[in-house]
């Protein structure tokens, strides 16, 4: 008798769900649109022929959107100091090599890090942790400052060169990507090590191939974390490559092209889109990844 | 005796030597990039560093720290940041909370909906800076006139709400990871009690998801007060405003013209890289550490009180 009467509020409760299902659904639609509005105005805008068009009606659809559109677009691909391609080439190799070197250099400190328990370990270890809290506003002057002594010193350029960035980046990712890699190695049981060691592996050889694959997890996190602030960075790279050098990147690249046509509306949006857009596509590829990494970083 | 076999006494001389080797590139880097400068930068604080003599500076005591006291744009500076911080963390806050709750219920898209909201944070601060300079001063002048940046009582607001856009979707996801973790049986368990849904989100959800709270404040708060690429493109640290009489007062001086949306941040590049004091915009920047510090720390001390263990 019990168990029918349960069984009757249940079937209630799914009928009410259902219908605020619908309600919830056609809300949640509705702030999506919302959401995507600012993308929805730049994407009629780009398909305007000049700024006139904009000023006149900035919300109305074009007409000749696409001839506009691709105008824009072949006017900026062609420009000398934009430099799409390059600068395109320049922070796709900037964020590799930055996320490769990045992602072996922590992980091999995070290791020995937990695997030895002497009082340098612990002592280091902290030492990364503290770089946690240093904004990076804090080092700005003193580094821009200690690249030049270094290159007056050693004769290596590192102001406006590709390794000069990517050292830096291997310094500024370190605290973040050594501390999670330690919270994960410390989970890894050692007793794997231990029978590679009987096996006869050395240290190197218990790394790279018993403990680099059980961390698969952990750098896909550390890949999203570091590819995501390296790709979009600014301020960085203002300061160590510097505006309007050889070596530049896409986010240089919009600053460039932002302040040499401060009116040019269409061309300014259009490469908004296609400085955005790389990443855009990469997102529709390793969604899951991305999320994932980004929020299970956070909550570490 | 388990860490003997890896990294043993017995071979103490070698294992040393590869605990060395294999922390050597990362630590090299950090110490190198991180550690140095932010040692010499405290030094720096205390010297008259300019662009003009650069190698040549001197020990000035702590000169730089009492111009920057008495520096009514930097007094402002602060005060625009610390609103604009409050107010992005409260709309953020709000509005990733509620985008949380709404896409954890049981419909359709529910996907479709997390990676959409989540989008806008795959665009650097900069170019996003743009979209909403154009937005704000272009499109939406339409209904709204004057727009919220060209007016300096508006425009930290205007700025939260960019930043908004960026971030929402990013706690969301934060506060959807917490929500999971609430048992369904103790929602059922009130609802078969009779509390109605603000109740159930009082009395269980709230408390159980304190400490994803704390992660996101903590998060959105420091990252706001970071702000930087956001203001170089979609306000260049303006309008320029008159600052308020209760404010010059602080100062003892009748009001003057100053930047509304010069954060922190843009401050001290302004002061090194425009106007060439580069000691007292080290100084600023030590200021703007420990003041991140003690925010970050009272923040998670205080947040972590209301924590429930589960």
């Amino acid at each position: 008798m019990q168990l029918k009467s349960n069984n009757k509020q249940k079937k209630n409760w799914n009928v009410i769900l259902k219908q605020n299902n619908w309600t919830i659904e056609i809300i949640s639609i509705i702030l999506l649109i919302l959401f995507f509005m600012p993308i929805i105005i730049v994407l009629i805008n780009v398909g305007k022929a000049d700024n006139n068009a904009i000023i006149l009606d900035p919300l109305g659809f074009p007409q000749n959107y696409f001839t506009n559109f691709i105008n824009n677009i072949e006017r900026i691909l062609t420009h000398r100091q934009i430099r799409y391609f390059s600068s395109f080439g320049y922070s796709l190799l900037i964020t590799s090599l930055s996320l490769f070197a990045i992602g072996i250099f922590s992980s091999m400190a995070a290791w020995v890090l937990v695997r030895t328990k002497t009082k340098y370990s612990k002592m280091i270890f902290f030492l990364f942790l503290s770089g946690l809290v240093i904004p990076f506003q804090v080092v700005m002057l003193p580094l821009v400052r200690l690249l030049q002594d270094i290159t007056n010193i050693t004769g290596i350029q590192m102001k406006e060169t590709v390794h000069g960035i990517v050292l830096t980046y291997i310094g500024f990712g370190a605290p973040l990507s050594v501390f999670m890699f330690y919270g994960f190695i410390k989970s890894v049981p050692l007793e794997i090590e231990e029978a590679a060691i009987i096996d006869g592996c050395n240290q190197r050889q218990v790394f790279f191939r018993v403990v680099f694959p059980i961390l698969k997890p952990i750098f896909v996190t550390m890949l999203v974390l570091n590819g995501l602030w390296i790709w979009n960075d600014y301020l960085l790279p203002v300061l160590v490559l510097g505006v309007k050098n050889p070596v530049q990147t896409l986010p240089l690249s919009v600053g460039v092209l932002a302040g040499l046509y401060t009116k040019d509306w269409p061309l300014i949006l259009t490469q908004v889109i296609l400085a955005a857009i790389p990443l855009l596509i990469l997102f529709l590829f390793v969604q899951k990844h991305i999320i994932k990494g980004m929020t299970s970083g956070a909550i570490k | 005796m388990k860490q003997n076999i890896l990294f043993g006494n017995s071979r103490r001389a070698q294992s040393n030597r590869s605990f060395w080797l294999f922390l050597l590139p990362s630590l090299s880097a950090f110490v190198i990039f991180v550690i140095v400068p932010f040692f010499t930068g405290i030094y720096y604080s205390f010297t008259n560093w300019s662009g003009l003599n650069t190698g040549n500076e001197s020990f000035v005591g702590f000169d730089n720290y009492r111009q920057i006291l008495n520096d009514p744009q930097f007094g402002f500076s602060f005060l625009q940041t610390a609103t604009y911080s409050l107010l992005a963390v409260v709309i953020i806050n709000i509005v990733a909370f509620g985008l949380a709750l709404l896409v954890t219920q049981n419909t359709l898209m529910k996907n479709v909906y997390r990676a959409g909201f989540f989008l806008p944070n795959l665009i650097g601060g900069l170019v996003l800076g743009y979209i909403w300079q154009f937005l704000y001063n272009r499109a939406l002048i339409v209904w709204f006139e004057p727009s919220l940046i060209a007016v300096g009582e508006t425009s930290i607001l205007g700025l939260s709400i960019v930043v908004t856009w960026q971030y929402a979707g990013y706690i969301m996801m934060i506060y959807i990871a917490a929500l999971q973790n609430v048992p369904q049986d103790l929602i059922e368990a009130a609802t078969i009690d009779g509390a109605n849904a603000w109740q159930r989100l009082k009395a269980i959800t709230f408390p159980l998801v304190a400490q994803a709270f704390t992660i996101a404040l903590f998060l959105t708060l420091v990252t706001s007060f970071k702000q930087y690429d956001t203001v170089v493109s979609l306000t260049q640290s303006g309008p320029a405003m008159q600052m308020p009489v209760w404010f010059a007062n602080l100062y003892g001086i009748n009001p003057i013209t100053v930047q509304s949306t010069e954060v922190i941040t843009y401050n001290i590049y302004e002061t090194a890289f425009v106007r060439f004091q580069l000691g007292v915009g080290q100084a600023k920047a030590i200021l703007f550490f420990i003041l991140i510090g003690v925010i970050g720390g009272l923040q998670v001390y205080f947040t972590q009180k209301r924590e429930v263990e589960m």
